[in-house]
């Protein structure tokens, strides 16, 4: 029960803006992932979570319990905010150990090097924040979150500034989290973060949820969407007829700008077009794809 | 109700940060100004110590130090967005607004008060009366101007601005001008209750101690609750919509 995130029919505007519309779900133990399009209302759902907005309507309870204007609540909740705003003037250690005593635990000193060691900061522990990496700014505010044990953590955008290797040590220690039966949510717009680390997914998006649930179905239904290329050769009309023939190619246009190309399995056309243009003597000049951005993909996801 | 880790964070980021040269200043000229006037005016008779402690003391160098400091020991934080992990914790809002406003008190206190203090021994040649009153005042003021600034700050990401014009519109202009106006002036109730031990009319105080403690409290109460309450409901910006 404590580790329930529950939201219903929650709504939050700004004025005329419309910035969370209506949303209802429930978020349990282990790795949820928050999905959508920069600017779609996801931070503002975390917040709304967090305790950091209150909803305009609908009702929000963490462990049951409200968590605007109820700063209880984070005796359970760990949050790791976006903004790089830490106390850059502390040490690490100092960081994490105030961060502790604020939590007014027993043993601070424990509690701190336990955290320090579960992001593998010890060794910078003693260096002051402001001269840490952007992926170490943010491996400290986890420790932080993490320094009283809760039973929820809420990380918007963790993975932001990090590169590949701290990554992966994120994704493994939220992977780890998770599995001890916390609940974790996790905002993120890069699709494959979330892909390797949540088995459940919400996706938001302009403010709506769009998809919830099990993140290989909606997976499956991103993929299965035709994807539009534009081709560029030295013969589009010849490649056009070549490619209407493969069973990975459901449409093509020529067009002012190049061929452009609708295909319905993203990894076979991608193998496929370089061979066809091959063994007809056309010289590709340029192969874009033209609805990548996951804007459009969840504008598919709306639609289906 | 006070919280000493705030405290310790309050202390290292306000010492931390290059606004904390400037508190040194204010008071630094204020011993000049007194040291150059009692090096050429005799003590006696020419009422310069009650005009330069009273005018410059407490109309422009406890203020503006309390304006520094009650702005920045919680204002920047929230500028910033750091006060989210002190926030994100269970630490009681008024635990939070009283630890901040009871170290911004403090370091006014010892920037401004402090100073006020020596100056006016070194004006009156001794632990007087004025001396006495003139720091006790100074000590009022710290206390009643740091509630209210470290409300503003808390209410505006322009503290600053707001408080400069309402020691400088408010407090310089109408309060000399408007006597109503002295009603709501800090720095009349510091003037109120260092003219009850000074009685110096070169302080130049309109406000007798009873009227002066009375608003002093008054105003630091409601500043501390509307802080505490705002801080109570502080909100983060969601996305870019």
């Amino acid at each position: 029960m404590s580790r329930t995130i529950d939201l219903q029919n929650v709504s939050r505007w700004y004025g005329n803006v419309v910035a969370v519309n209506d949303i209802t779900m429930t978020i349990g133990p282990g790795v949820t992932g928050l999905l959508g399009p920069n600017g779609a209302g996801k931070s503002t759902v975390l917040h709304l979570i967090a305790g950091f907005l209150p909803p305009s309507r609908g009702t929000l309870t963490v462990g049951g319990k409200p968590s605007w204007r109820n700063p209880d609540v984070y005796k359970t909740v760990g949050l790791v905010p976006e903004r790089d705003s830490v106390y850059s003037f502390l040490t690490g250690a100092e960081f994490i150990a105030a961060t502790a005593r604020l939590h007014k635990l027993a043993d601070p000193e424990a509690a701190t090097e336990r955290a320090i060691g579960i992001v593998d900061m010890a060794a910078a522990q003693d260096r002051k924040i402001s001269t840490y990496s952007k992926g170490m700014r943010q491996r400290i505010k986890v420790a932080a979150a993490l320094v009283h044990d809760p039973e929820v953590l809420l990380l918007d955008e963790p993975f932001n500034g990090m590169d590949p290797r701290q990554r992966l040590h994120m994704m493994d220690l939220l992977t780890r989290l998770g599995g001890e039966g916390r609940t974790i949510l996790l905002s993120s717009h890069i699709l494959e973060e979330v892909e390797r680390l949540a088995g459940t997914i919400q996706v938001i998006v302009s403010g709506r949820l769009a998809a919830s649930g099990d993140f290989r179905a909606i997976r499956r239904l991103m993929t299965s969407r035709p994807h539009v290329f534009l081709v560029r050769t030295s013969d589009d009309r010849l490649l056009g007829s070549a490619l209407i023939g493969s069973s990975a190619v459901t449409g093509v246009e020529l067009t002012g700008r190049g061929l452009q190309v609708r295909a319905s399995d993203y990894g076979a056309f991608s193998r496929e077009i370089a061979g066809v243009a091959r063994d007809r003597g056309i010289r590709l000049r340029e192969l874009l794809p033209e609805d990548e951005s996951l804007e459009s993909v969840f504008a598919y996801l709306i639609e289906s | 109700m006070l919280n000493r880790t705030v405290a310790a964070i309050t202390l290292r980021a306000v010492f931390g940060r290059r606004r904390a040269i400037v508190f040194g200043l204010p008071p630094l000229v204020l011993i000049l100004v007194t040291l150059a006037l009692k090096a050429s005016h005799p003590p006696s008779g020419s009422g310069w110590p009650g005009h330069v402690l009273g005018d410059f003391g407490f109309s422009v160098i406890l203020p503006l130090t309390a304006l520094i400091i009650g702005t920045s020991v919680l204002g920047a934080e929230i500028d910033d967005g750091s006060i989210v992990h002190l926030l994100a914790t269970p630490v009681r809002r008024s635990s939070v607004i009283m630890t901040k406003f009871t170290v911004a008190a403090l370091l006014t206190m010892a920037f401004a008060a402090v100073p006020e203090l020596i100056a006016a021994l070194i004006a009156s040649g001794g632990a007087g009366r004025f001396a006495i009153g003139v720091f006790v005042g100074a000590l009022a003021g710290s206390v009643i101007y740091n509630a209210l600034f470290v409300m503003v700050s808390v209410l505006t990401t322009r503290a600053i601005a707001v408080g400069l014009l309402y020691v400088l519109v408010w407090e310089v202009v109408l309060g000399n001008f408007v006597s109503g106006a002295r009603l709501l002036s800090v720095e009349q109730y510091s003037l109120g209750v260092a003219n009850s031990i000074a009685r110096d009319s070169n302080l130049n105080a309109g406000l007798n101690l009873r009227t002066a403690v009375i608003m002093g409290a008054i105003v630091t109460a409601v500043a501390l609750v509307v802080a505490t309450r705002r801080l109570s409901v502080f909100a983060l910006k969601g996305d870019a919509v």
